[in-house]
């Protein structure tokens, strides 16, 4: 699933400095999963603008809405009348859901209120893990279903470099956690399965313009078009 | 080695070919734009070092880029090892860069994946990683051997170098490390130069898997050594440098020394009685003296070390 963390009040606030009216706008599906950006947190950020506002003694029209999906078109109709209220628009959906918003509805200011950071799972309750790069050319078949892509810091694709130790990588994470190592277990997950044939083969460059070096991707399924 | 890699016109490589024991060493340039500082450092090692490893970035603070430190660094007297991590350029930056170091006469190249972006000045730089360690080893042997780029296109003048990479003897998984050596040899790596060693039975074991491998008859291994200057360094590698594998009985060596010229004494005498016990073990075909910021303490190890004078090659 995509993941995406809200971001700091103060900076949402300079985001809407001088506006008096603002829609905050949840999406149902993936933030929403990650607790960050559905329609119960699109409430709560409109309720702590509308106390900040208050507190401050400015004026400031700011509702929520919510739409299931807001990266597609047939749920951004279902909340076009809401939005057509407001001349801003705080959304708290991925990015992708913050450009459909800003490309669906041309004449209000869409403004992002989270930040969208990985594809992850949820490792354990309220905790989640970046699993996916989405790099176009995926080598999971390799390496025992773990991604050296974005599990190693250093994206390696030929085992550990000289910084994995006791299991863990050299580079520890934002809050000083400390990281698996991917090569490690790649290669705990080779040799159980009896395939380390494929850790000791060179594996060549990979080709990075399957992914975003590419410029923007674009999909299209031929037989799924309506004749 | 093949006759090919001979033509490279490398000081190191012939040195190492003719089986005399050899003395690399190494030298970080400055965070200013002070190109004396490389040529003073180079004048201190010519003379008592084969070769000169010039790192690049290391410890991913920016610093004199490498190719122009090898280049000021031959000037002055001491041939290069010019050093190319993964981390701040792509394989288009890599290749240029090395037909560049080519063509100001630079002959050896040392492979390396770089320390991570975190670890150094810029920790909010995107690091690069477009290939890794092994594929730009092999980048650079087949524009070697066969004048070719990665995208398979063809040049008419190819860069003639000698190919290092590094290797950790001392990080996990470790039964996997003389296997990734293996893999470097055969993306075409001529000598490795390794991690500091301060664990030398560590290291005696990785040495025999190597030599049961038959990896010693393939590839010159320079072993490494990093005199230590005082109990704190000491303590500060064993605790807080990635894969450094400082066993306590050392930091307890030199902290029962007086601070100061005596355990930079100790310092000196403990790197010089390893050297002598890494040139027995069967397979090591020199040493990396890796003295960091403490380059004038390099002459003195050499000679007590009984490693002078270096061979003059024709």
């Amino acid at each position: 699933m995509i993941t995406a963390e809200r971001k700091p009040f103060d900076e949402i606030l300079a985001l809407i400095e001088g506006r008096e009216k603002v829609l905050v706008a949840g999406c149902e599906t993936c933030v929403a999963v990650c607790l960050t950006g559905g329609e119960k947190e699109a409430e709560i950020l409109a309720s702590e603008l509308r106390m900040k506002a208050q507190a401050d003694g400015r004026e400031l029209t700011c509702e929520h809405t919510a739409a299931i999906r807001q990266c597609e078109w047939e749920y951004l109709d279902m909340i076009a009348d809401k939005v057509a209220e407001y001349p801003v628009v705080l959304s708290m959906a991925c990015g992708i859901g913050i450009q459909s918003m800003a490309e669906k509805f041309a004449d209000t200011l869409v403004l992002p209120a989270v930040n969208t950071n990985m594809l992850g799972m949820p490792q354990e309750h309220a905790v989640w893990l970046e699993r996916c790069g989405a790099c176009g050319d995926c080598v999971l078949g390799a390496t025992g279903g773990i991604c050296p892509i974005v599990r190693c810091s250093k994206s390696l694709l030929n085992g550990p470099c000289g910084g994995s130790h006791g299991g863990k990588c050299e580079v520890t994470g934002p809050n000083n956690e400390e990281i698996d190592c991917a090569w490690q277990l790649i290669y705990d997950k080779l040799y159980a399965q009896g395939r380390e044939d494929l850790i000791l083969a060179i594996t060549p460059p990979k080709d990075w313009s399957k992914s975003n070096s590419g410029g923007p991707r674009k999909m299209v399924r031929e037989e799924a078009k309506p004749v | 080695m093949s006759t090919v890699t001979l033509k490279s016109g490398s000081r190191l490589q012939r040195i190492l070919s003719e089986g005399t024991f050899s003395v690399t060493g190494e030298c970080g340039p400055p965070k200013s734009a002070d190109g004396t500082v490389i040529a003073e450092k180079a004048k201190l090692l010519a003379g008592y070092v084969d070769a000169v490893n010039i790192t690049d970035n290391q410890t991913a603070v920016v610093r004199i880029c490498s190719m122009a430190s090898a280049h000021i660094a031959q000037d002055n007297g001491v041939e290069a090892i010019m050093q190319v991590t993964c981390r701040d350029r792509n394989r288009l930056a890599m290749q240029a860069d090395i037909l560049g170091a080519a063509a100001l006469n630079i002959k050896n190249v040392l492979c390396l994946t770089g320390d991570h972006m975190s670890f150094g000045n810029h920790p909010q730089a995107k690091g690069v990683h477009d290939i890794d360690s092994l594929q730009l080893i092999r980048m650079f042997k087949d524009m070697r051997d066969d004048k070719k780029f990665q995208c398979g296109e063809e040049m008419p003048v190819a860069p003639e170098l000698f190919i290092g990479c590094a290797e950790n003897p001392f990080a996990d998984p470790f039964e996997f490390r003389v296997h990734r050596l293996k893999k470097k040899i055969i993306a075409g790596a001529d000598f490795v130069q390794t991690q500091c060693i301060f664990n030398i039975p560590k290291f005696k074991t990785w040495m025999e898997q190597v030599r049961a491998e038959g990896l010693h008859q393939e590839i010159k291994i320079l072993a490494g050594i990093t005199p230590i200057k005082g109990a704190g360094m000491a303590k500060y590698m064993k605790n807080h440098v990635p894969g450094m594998d400082v066993p306590q009985e050392i930091v307890d060596r030199i902290a029962a020394r007086d601070k100061g010229e005596p355990q930079q004494a100790e310092g000196k005498r403990l790197a010089v009685e390893m050297i002598k016990e890494l040139a027995e073990i069967e397979g090591v075909a020199g040493v990396h003296i890796m003295a960091v910021e403490w380059e004038p303490a390099v002459p003195e190890i050499v000679e007590a070390a009984g490693l002078l004078p270096r061979p003059t090659v024709a």
